[in-house]
């Protein structure tokens, strides 16, 4: 563990010099989409009644808030996992250390980790200020959106180490942007089509939006909640184990 | 005391590639060890192998007197590594790169922070320590790499290539640094294929070829035994004259037959120059003394950078 905490350091200095920007996006990207769905496409969903039985707003910015824990997950382990071990082959160098590969998938997974627990802190808090949060459960937000990253960060960290050219293109295009549309954030995913929405209901991201979105409104029962934990749990040893191999068969030969 | 590095039959394969074929070698305490070879010789294998980031596939190999697949960890925290490419994060500032380097080896901050100051100024970077590594020379990149590879205090210093790719100036910048560290009573273990940087650096070398070590001993002391004193470089417009040893009346040890050129290895080589001229009308011609690369022109019928 300790010997995670060392690698870990390594990605908070390298965050360290990005840090101003991604806080300035962190914090406006919820303001313009928020005020772009809740507020203009809201009016014509709502259309005087409100067909999801709340506000189209208070719908949509916890779904919102999950997808941005998932994005922030892919994001950082995409590009520095690539970078760290094809093009700038920072992990050879930390390899040489007593630093072991265990130790750099756990550090980075604390840094996805951190990364996704600071994302959705600034979410919740914004989308508290546009009064969607009805109940003080909405603080497992930030924990689910951490667990809803850890879930990504081991397969796409695996994608990126064992991809033979940039995997990435297809990887968003195909993959994170479909599920950012069909996992319940803009709409419920009972309306989708029978084997579409069991799909959908398999997904890391349903699963994060329907605990978070319950515990804004305040409507989330305990038996829902441990469904949605023991889920993750699974889905995240799996992505661990994933990543354990990879780290192993492209970084010791 | 037992050998900082203890090698019998070591060996390393790719699927079908054997890359290292069942290598013998110790490495003493405060000594200079070179592997010597071309480019694919295993010299690279070899030092991952010792670097403790390559299980062997095969015999033994103990360093510091431990395992180092079971001690991988325990014996790394005691190494040094010069990588052949440069493994430093451009990212981050020349300081940034020493104290997150030391970090990984445990040393509290206050530590890491006095011992960056001091590596930067062993290397003559002190002034550079808040340039992004991305801004510096190949040969800066070098020496900070060097300076992180002792953040540690390591008790053995593993340097692959240490100087290729740099130009002159640099490569005697760099010499000079591991010339000092040795001085203190460092131990090196060294690839290269440059006889210079064999020569001036290594108490002690193996010529790798081929997956084998082919030789061992002290550079002077190999040239002296697997080659003459001197040698004679022909040099002809075209292809080299067919011409046997035997034609020189015992003066010719031996001959080499390099594309243009003929090596004749003599103990007289002013002697060797009027006959030579007569016999085989070469355009030029050049006496000088025997160096590691005819060794090793002896040992695998090839020169070292090819």
């Amino acid at each position: 563990m300790a010997y995670s905490l060392r690698a870990y350091e390594y990605w908070l200095i390298v965050y360290k010099r990005i840090f101003r920007g991604t806080i300035t996006s962190s914090i406006l990207n919820p303001v313009i989409y928020l005020a772009a769905m809740g507020v203009g496409l809201g009016k014509v969903v709502n259309h005087g009644a409100h067909p999801l039985g709340v506000p189209y707003l208070d719908f949509v910015a916890p779904g919102l808030l999950a997808a941005v824990a998932m994005q922030v997950a892919c994001i950082e382990s995409a590009f520095p996992i690539r970078g760290a071990v094809v093009w700038n082959k920072n992990y050879e160098a930390m390899l040489a250390t007593p630093l072991r590969t265990r130790d750099l998938l756990f550090g980075h997974l604390l840094y996805v980790a951190t990364r996704a627990a600071m994302v959705t802190g600034i979410y919740l808090l914004i989308i508290t200020l546009f009064g969607v949060v009805h109940s003080t459960l909405s603080l497992l937000s930030i924990p689910v959106g951490v667990l809803l990253a850890l879930s990504f960060a081991g397969f796409v960290s695996s994608v990126a180490i064992l991809a033979e050219k940039d995997p990435f293109n297809p990887l968003f295009r195909f993959v994170i942007t479909p599920l950012f549309l069909f996992s319940g954030t803009f709409f419920p995913v009972t309306r989708l089509p029978h084997v579409l929405r069991e799909l959908a209901y398999a997904t890391p991201l349903w699963n994060a939006v329907d605990f978070v979105r319950g515990a804004t409104l305040g409507t989330l029962t305990w038996q829902r909640a441990v469904v949605h934990v023991a889920y993750f749990a699974v889905v995240i040893a799996a992505g661990i184990v994933v990543a354990a191999w990879a780290y192993r068969k492209k970084l010791v030969w | 005391m037992p050998p900082l590095i203890h090698a019998r039959g070591l060996t390393k394969r790719f699927g079908d590639f054997t890359a290292v074929a069942g290598i013998d070698f110790d490495v003493q305490p405060g000594e200079a060890f070179g592997f010597l070879g071309p480019n694919g010789a295993g010299k690279s294998s070899t030092m991952r192998m010792i670097g403790c980031v390559s299980p062997p596939s095969g015999g033994t190999l103990r360093i510091l007197d431990k395992d180092p697949v079971r001690d991988g960890s325990q014996i790394r925290a005691r190494l040094g590594v010069v990588p052949q490419a440069d493994t430093l994060d451009n990212e981050l500032t020349v300081h940034e790169n020493l104290f997150v380097y030391g970090r990984y080896f445990g040393l509290s901050r206050k530590e890491v922070r006095a011992k960056a100051a001091e590596l930067l100024e062993f290397v003559q970077l002190s002034d550079r320590g808040n340039a992004k590594v991305e801004a510096l020379s190949g040969g800066m990149k070098r020496r900070v790499t060097i300076a992180r590879s002792l953040v540690n205090d390591p008790d053995v210093l593993l340097l692959d290539e240490p100087t290729t790719g740099l130009d002159p100036q640099a490569r005697h910048l760099v010499w000079d640094r591991l010339f000092r560290l040795k001085q203190r009573g460092a131990t090196l273990v060294l690839t290269t294929h440059y006889m210079d940087e064999a020569e001036q650096l290594c108490d002690r070398l193996v010529i790798m070829n081929n997956g084998k070590i082919a030789e061992e001993g002290h550079p002077l002391e190999l040239i002296r035994r697997l080659s003459t004193r001197e040698v004679v470089e022909l040099r002809f417009g075209g292809e080299p004259p067919d011409v046997d040893a035997g034609a020189f009346n015992g003066q010719v040890a031996r001959i080499e037959v390099l594309p243009e050129r003929l090596l004749l290895y003599t103990d007289d080589g002013d002697a060797l120059v009027p006959v030579a001229h007569e016999k085989l009308h070469p355009q030029s011609v050049l006496v000088r003394r025997s160096t590691l690369e005819d060794v090793f022109l002896r040992l695998t019928g090839r020169t070292l950078i090819d």
